[in-house]
């Protein structure tokens, strides 16, 4: 139905269009719910007059200031990565086309920056459209549910991402909880204030390196107050967040009492040779809404407001 | 805080020590992967740099219908990347600051105490509290590398930043990565123990 819909329909077809162009300016300049309180809270706790309260009320400055004008709160709005949960029948080919319009013209006004770069030539495509970009993930439910949801993440947070195969020798992290949780560790210390902390991890325990770090960055779909149904993941999210804030490294690596605002673990299966631990890490910013359509193509609902 | 005002004066920018938040009007200049991999391969800079402030910014800009730049979003990039390369480049072109984000490595830390010049902390994500402090763009070059990787020459008002590595040897992020992990080393450890 939907798929008859969206092909044989101009009116659906703008419909969907103008939804995602509302979701592209919505996840560009506007903290998530769950994100803003963390930040709130973060900002609360800081010491007075200290370097990371400075940071965090700048930060504050700046989610004001990016609602008011609808523009980025980062100038690196990222990797584009579309997540789309859809009934049957859904015209995937249809939906790639319109979202790419969608990218293109919210680059064009600024909402996105030029962002593809070819990685042999150097060249900027100039409208976010290149191999691989933007990424659509799909997945197909069985009622009529369509939902979209966009997660916009930055180089700077992307690149202190990392990926362990235990056992880790020289952290001395074995293939246990005990051992995740060391390299975890390892790679929040490592990435001191130089993926924007205060920041949120997305973890995955086994996969291989593609499915690890693939799921690892879906964990980041869910919400900072979400309780893990999975009652060791639940602990070990518990404990590395408590651990990760004694580090100290605060807002900015600048020292302060909140480094990390949430930790999300999923676990894959694994082959009996491999071990690995993929971390992706996600800055304060972590520009990521979603959108519950109708079936007029139409918002009904935002997922993260 | 501190006022500091383009032309910079080296002197004042010596005085600056960990810590200080300054506020910087006039003219900046944006500097990021390409451009300092250019400079450091020896090419000619077009604008002279000497005395002059690099920002490691990949800004958002536009043009509006009359045809002129506008600034949409203009925070920094993360700093580190440019390590191979910084410390040569303030040498030789006799930069006085260089603003950006997440800290800078050894050899830049001596290369700031060498040349007297500092290096700025700029908020990371805080691209609208920059970008309205943009009062205007004054040139662009080195546009062939993308518009995030050009060099835009900045005018800007009260544009906040905090003094993270001085010209007198210290850095933040060198405290700071040397504290988190005696915690982490520590920490570690004694998880092994409960394992």
């Amino acid at each position: 139905m939907l798929k008859k819909m969206m092909i044989k329909s101009p009116e659906m077809t703008s419909h969907l269009y103008n939804s995602l162009q509302a979701l592209i300016e919505s996840t560009s300049s506007e903290l998530p719910i769950d994100v803003a309180l963390a930040m709130d809270l973060a900002k609360k706790n800081e010491q007075e007059k200290s370097s990371a309260e400075y940071a965090l009320k700048i930060i504050e400055e700046n989610r004001v200031l990016a609602k008011k004008y609808i523009a980025p709160l980062c100038q690196d709005t990222g990797t584009i990565s579309f997540y789309i949960n859809h009934p049957k029948h859904f015209d995937r080919t249809n939906f790639e086309q319109i979202a790419i319009e969608a990218v293109m013209k919210a680059t064009e006004k600024g909402v996105l920056r030029q962002n593809s770069v070819d990685s042999l030539s150097g060249l900027n495509s100039g409208n976010n459209i290149g191999l691989g970009h933007p990424g659509f993930y799909f997945e197909e439910n069985q009622s009529d549910l369509l939902e979209i949801r966009l997660m916009l993440k930055g180089g700077g947070c992307e690149n202190v991402g990392a990926q362990y195969s235990l056992p880790e020798i020289s952290l001395e992290a074995d293939r246990d909880l005990a051992g995740v949780k060391k390299v975890i560790l390892h790679a929040v210390k490592s990435a001191q204030g130089r993926g924007c902390s205060p920041g949120i991890l997305g973890v995955c325990i086994g996969g291989d390196r593609a499915t690890g770090y693939a799921f690892s960055k879906k964990q980041l779909l869910r919400f900072l107050n979400d309780e893990n149904p999975i009652e060791p993941l639940k602990k070990l999210e518990e404990e590395i967040l408590v651990d990760a804030n004694q580090l100290g490294i605060g807002a900015m690596g600048f020292g302060g009492k909140t480094t990390l605002l949430g930790v999300k673990i999923a676990a894959l299966h694994r082959l009996p040779a491999s071990y690995f631990v993929s971390v992706s890490y996600m800055c304060w910013a972590h520009r990521r809404q979603g959108m519950v359509l109708d079936s007029d193509m139409k918002i009904k609902k935002w997922i993260y407001k | 805080m501190i006022a500091l005002k383009s032309p910079f004066d080296r002197n004042e920018i010596k005085k600056l020590r960990v810590g200080d938040i300054v506020h910087l009007s006039g003219t900046i200049i944006t500097g990021r992967d390409a451009v300092c991999k250019y400079l450091y391969a020896g090419h000619a800079s077009p604008l002279n740099l000497n005395g002059q402030i690099l920002y490691h910014a990949g800004p958002v800009v536009i043009k509006d219908t009359s045809g002129a730049y506008v600034v949409k979003a203009a925070g920094p990039t993360t700093s580190i990347r440019e390590e191979p390369y910084q410390a040569t480049i303030i040498k030789q072109h006799g930069l006085v600051a260089i603003i950006g984000k997440g800290g800078m490595g050894e050899q830049t830390r001596l290369a700031l105490s060498e040349s007297g010049a500092v290096y700025f902390h700029a908020i990371g994500g805080a691209a609208q509290v920059y970008a309205v402090r943009i009062k205007k763009v004054n040139s662009v070059h080195l546009l062939e590398f993308g518009s995030p990787e050009a060099m835009w020459e900045l005018e800007v008002e009260d544009f906040p930043v905090i003094v993270t590595m001085d010209s007198h040897g210290n850095s933040l992020h060198k405290d700071m990565e040397q504290s988190s992990d005696k915690i982490f080393k520590k920490m570690i450890s004694s998880s092994g123990d409960h394992a």
